[in-house]
């Protein structure tokens, strides 16, 4: 396992709260190779997110804190890092692209600048290198007249825009892993699909590895290699892409996948868009045995009594559920 | 940006007629004659009086003598003190740059507390540190100014006889000593009305800091690797600036009424003091005149905060 | 899973009632959290029952002249000394605070009677006259007050005593005055309302309702501008105390046989050096109403405003 790019066993992560700890993420096992695209799905609160600020430590601490586990980096454990060294791999090893375009630019600063900021940070270049290598940048994402516009502020720019901004200056320093929060969420349907192009182009020019999180199922299906879906701070199934769709082996994917609007089915089967019934359980006292149990209709006691445990039932294949050779 | 500019010029213009025409429409509405000076004066015969009105307009319709007023006003004819009988816009002259100078050293004073002391409050909420700031904060915008100049007379002057508590213009030194004593006389005047305004902004530089911590793009800049001191000053502080601006603009009439205040308790030879004593007086003429140059100065400060808000976001210039 | 019903489901009474009763025990919650303003709730409380009825207990009069105990310190027979003419100064204090209350008070209402208006006019006209009344905000927020305060004091003066009496005629100028520079904020406030409210469902349900626009006003559109409006009311009143301490402060307030706080402090300032009591008790007096009410107006926002609760 030695040789792997990013590995993270057991993590916790839990936020302290006016109500008690929330256990966000609760025992999160994940890993990547050099070169691969990982996707992280699940609904909002299922703790994808906060899995993935907190591999470059970008979870508020308090609230948020470590409790376990540990975030393999080339090798090296990140969780008990220094802040300098933390900074060090933030951009220049891993680029980090977030849910929301519209915001996370300062509006102060032209986008030449936020970007030359980054690589200034991490090259002794000058500033007008600098800012040479963010119009680079900028025409590498495809943003036309790009010398012009590094002088451009972000409100001079579309969401879209925005957005392959953010990823020219994820990519600007080179990073061996780009970790992109929901990068699409935020766009219109049009221009979601030109991002995600953009981002399997990057990836195909520069070979850095992807963890690419998202709820989107579709999103999953266009750009990666394997899955891993997450449940309420947990890791329910992971496998890799054609498998999932195809035979999905946990009852949370399979409502996951039957939730997923089908052009072709609709006009035909007359076939009902499923919804997940029930809510996702409390994390501030979650639930003893399997925490989709109480939305599942395949429970049974023994799912209530224990947690299930993630087992690998075929190879690059696993599963947190005790019937899944029954039901799948 | 100078579109902007002119824009903002073009909006301050009716605010100083706006408060041109308050300032006329209480004086029309004063009960009484405000020449009532020289009509008790028996020196002046009854027809030299009239001739007088006539001369000033007195009789006139009232948008008549609004627009004469007003012109009159612009033109800097701001009539004689009733009292020293000198050229109301000389006297003036002759005390503003006191007020200026005090009112911005004190406003230095206010933001070499407010920066610092709200950034590090906000960047540690509900810390001790800050907890203790936010209570110093309160404490001191709840002391009006004529208090806390009396207890620093009291403490200063009075008990540790360290410094002079009355302000004077004919200090018989020269170079150095000068200087000396030159700042020891206005230290308290100006630490008096900067305290109270950096009370004030702390909580604003705290309030603003707070709400811009938590965007999106500061996540950003962490991610981006860059360390946490910069990150508070290129990418908080730094936008945290743009709604301090106005909150400061808008605080500029609470200067200058603090700034009297102030001048009064030291005796400082300003116009905020000139006020108060022709007040005393009756000194209509000069009354007015420094009303209105405050009013003006307000207008423009509020100006000047629009030009640096425009200057601190790139976004306004394109609104 | 009774819990996931939506409340508007349930149509009994009981659980109408409910959520009527929520929001003010949640706001006393959020209050009580906040222990200076709780201790502060208390203090003010004091002053207030002091002023109101401390002068039943101590009943030194205010204006007995005693040459024999000139500038004395604190002791039994004058627990916070007395003036220069041996006037008790408790008495004098407890009589100024009435005044300075009852001015603080009296100049809220005026603001937030105005305020009120003048932004339910606004937000209900919208267009041209929110425009122009918009602009008459800033214009005032702009204003310099304090001079204005003096000229207007100065002009009136004399004019209103002759008509009134000298000591209401001064309060009823102060009041007014100082009340028609504090609107600005709650008409703001107030009109912000209009427009954040004017889309929502349940007004838009009362008017096809066929409710009467006055009626929409007051029973929909006021109530839930009510906890900003009290928060910025609770300040106001600790402005206008400043206000009217400073003009009698600079000698232009009440007629100085009128102890007021700021009176008192004018009076003591020239005899600093030997009787520093004279000027503390009555500025420790302003100082604790005025940090009392901003720290419960700080306890309030907390409470009330809803903008401020994450």
């Amino acid at each position: 396992m030695a040789g792997r790019l990013l590995n993270i066993q057991g993590l916790k992560v839990h936020f302290k709260t006016d109500d008690g700890w929330v256990h966000a993420v609760d025992g999160v096992d994940l890993s990547l190779d050099a070169g691969e695209t990982l996707s992280v799905v699940g609904e909002s609160g299922s703790g994808k997110t906060v899995t993935a600020k907190t591999i470059l430590k970008l979870i508020d601490m308090p609230p948020g804190r470590i409790m376990d586990g540990s975030i393999l980096w080339q090798g090296e454990d990140l969780v008990p890092a220094r802040p300098e060294r933390m900074r060090d791999i933030r951009s220049k090893e891993i680029g980090f692209i977030f849910q929301e375009p519209m915001t996370s630019l300062n509006p102060v600063y032209t986008v030449g600048e936020q970007i030359a900021e980054t690589v200034r940070q991490h090259q002794r270049i000058s500033r007008k290198a600098a800012m040479e290598r963010a119009a680079e940048m900028l025409s590498l994402v495809h943003i036309p007249n790009a010398s012009r516009r590094v002088h451009d502020y972000p409100h001079q720019f579309s969401g879209g825009m925005r957005q392959r901004v953010m990823i020219a200056m994820a990519l600007s320093c080179d990073p061996k892993l780009i970790i992109a929060d929901e990068p699409t969420t935020a766009l219109d349907v049009t221009i979601q699909a030109q991002i995600l192009d953009l981002l399997n182009e990057m990836k195909e020019r520069l070979g850095m590895a992807v963890l690419l999180i998202t709820h989107a199922m579709g999103v999953v299906a266009e750009t990666a290699q394997r899955v891993i879906v997450m449940y309420a701070g947990q890791v329910v199934e992971e496998a890799p892409v054609e498998a999932l769709f195809d035979r999905p082996l946990h009852p949370y994917t399979q409502g996951l996948i039957r939730s997923i609007p089908r052009l072709d089915l609709a006009a035909t089967e007359h076939r009902r868009l499923e919804a997940i019934p029930g809510t996702v359980p409390s994390l501030l006292s979650p639930p003893q045995g399997c925490r989709f149990a109480a939305r599942c209709g395949y429970a049974i006691e023994a799912c209530r009594a224990a947690p299930p445990p993630l087992r690998e039932i075929a190879p690059g294949r696993k599963v947190a559920c005790i019937r899944a050779e029954e039901i799948a | 940006m100078a579109q902007y500019l002119v824009r903002r010029l073009l909006i301050a213009i009716p605010s100083l007629l706006g408060i041109s025409v308050i300032l006329f429409t209480v004086l029309a509405l004063a009960p009484g004659d405000p020449f009532e000076e020289l009509a008790t004066n028996p020196a002046i015969p009854p027809e030299v009086r009239a001739n007088l009105r006539a001369s000033l307009g007195l009789d006139d319709p009232v948008h008549i003598r609004y627009f004469a007023w007003l012109t009159s006003m612009l033109r800097g004819e701001w009539g004689f003190s009733f009292v020293s009988r000198i050229p109301v816009d000389d006297l003036i002259l002759q005390r503003l740059p006191v007020t200026i100078a005090v009112i911005g050293a004190s406003q230095l004073v206010a933001l070499a507390i407010a920066l610092p002391v709200g950034v590090y409050a906000a960047t540690r909420p509900y810390s001790i540190f800050d907890q203790i700031a936010n209570t110093l904060a309160f404490v001191g915008f709840s002391l009006p100014t004529f208090f806390t100049g009396l207890l620093f007379i009291l403490f200063f002057s009075i008990y540790l006889d360290w410094l002079p508590f009355v302000f004077r213009t004919d200090i018989e030194a020269t170079g150095w000593n000068w200087w000396w004593q030159q700042l020891r006389q206005s230290i308290m005047p100006i630490m008096v009305l900067g305290l109270f305004q950096g009370a004030a902004w702390t909580r604003f530089v705290r309030s603003a800091v707070l709400d811009v911590i938590r965007l999106d793009h500061v996540t950003t800049a962490r991610a981006k690797g860059i360390p946490e001191r910069a990150v508070t000053l290129r990418h908080v502080v730094r936008n945290a600036m743009i709604p301090v601006v106005t909150l400061v603009a808008l605080q500029m009439p609470a200067v200058f009424g603090g700034a009297i205040v102030t001048e009064q308790i030291f005796r400082v030879p300003g116009i905020g003091s000139l006020l108060i004593s022709a007040i005393l007086a009756n000194d209509t003429p000069v009354i007015m005149a420094v009303t209105f140059v405050i009013a003006a100065l307000v207008v423009f400060f509020n100006l000047l905060a629009d030009v640096i808000y425009g200057w601190l976001d790139p976004r306004i210039s394109y609104r | 899973m009774a819990g996931s019903i939506p409340a508007s489901a349930i149509a009994s009474p009981a659980a109408a009632a409910r959520p009527r009763i929520g929001p003010w025990r949640e706001a006393w919650r959020r209050f009580r959290k906040h222990r200076l303003a709780v201790a502060s709730a208390v203090v003010l409380g004091t002053i207030i029952l002091a002023v109101l009825i401390g002068p039943l207990f101590w009943s030194l009069p205010i204006d007995e002249i005693d040459f024999t105990a000139r500038l004395e310190g604190p002791s039994l027979a004058h627990p916070l000394g007395t003036d220069d003419l041996g006037q008790d100064l408790l008495a004098r204090i407890l009589y100024g605070g009435r005044i300075s209350l009852a001015v603080g008070f009296a100049a809220m209402s005026v603001a937030v009677s105005v305020g009120v208006l003048v932004g339910a006019i606004a937000g209900m006209a919208g267009g041209r006259l929110d425009a122009a009344l918009m602009w008459l905000t800033d214009l005032f927020l702009s204003l310099p007050q304090l001079p204005l305060l003096l000229l207007i004091i100065y002009l009136f003066r004399d004019a209103l005593t002759g008509v009134v009496g000298q000591e209401l005629g001064v309060f009823i100028l102060i009041v007014t005055v100082i009340g028609a520079f504090n609107w600005m904020q709650v008409a703001r406030l107030v009109r912000a309302q209009f427009f954040s409210l004017r889309e929502k469902e349940f007004v838009e349900a009362a008017r096809a309702l066929g409710a009467s626009r006055a009626r929409l006003v007051w029973r929909h559109i006021l109530p839930n501008a009510l906890g900003p409006v009290i928060v910025a009311a609770t300040i106001d009143v600790a402005a206008a105390i400043i206000a009217e301490s400073t003009l009698s402060f600079l000698g232009l307030g009440f007629p100085p046989d009128i102890p007021t706080w700021g009176r008192l402090l004018f009076d003591a300032k020239d005899n600093l050096d030997f009787a520093p009591h004279w000027a503390l008790f009555p500025g420790l007096a302003i100082f604790l109403t005025v940090v009392s009410i901003n720290f419960v107006g700080d306890g309030l926002r907390d409470a009330l405003d809803p903008r401020r609760v994450q």
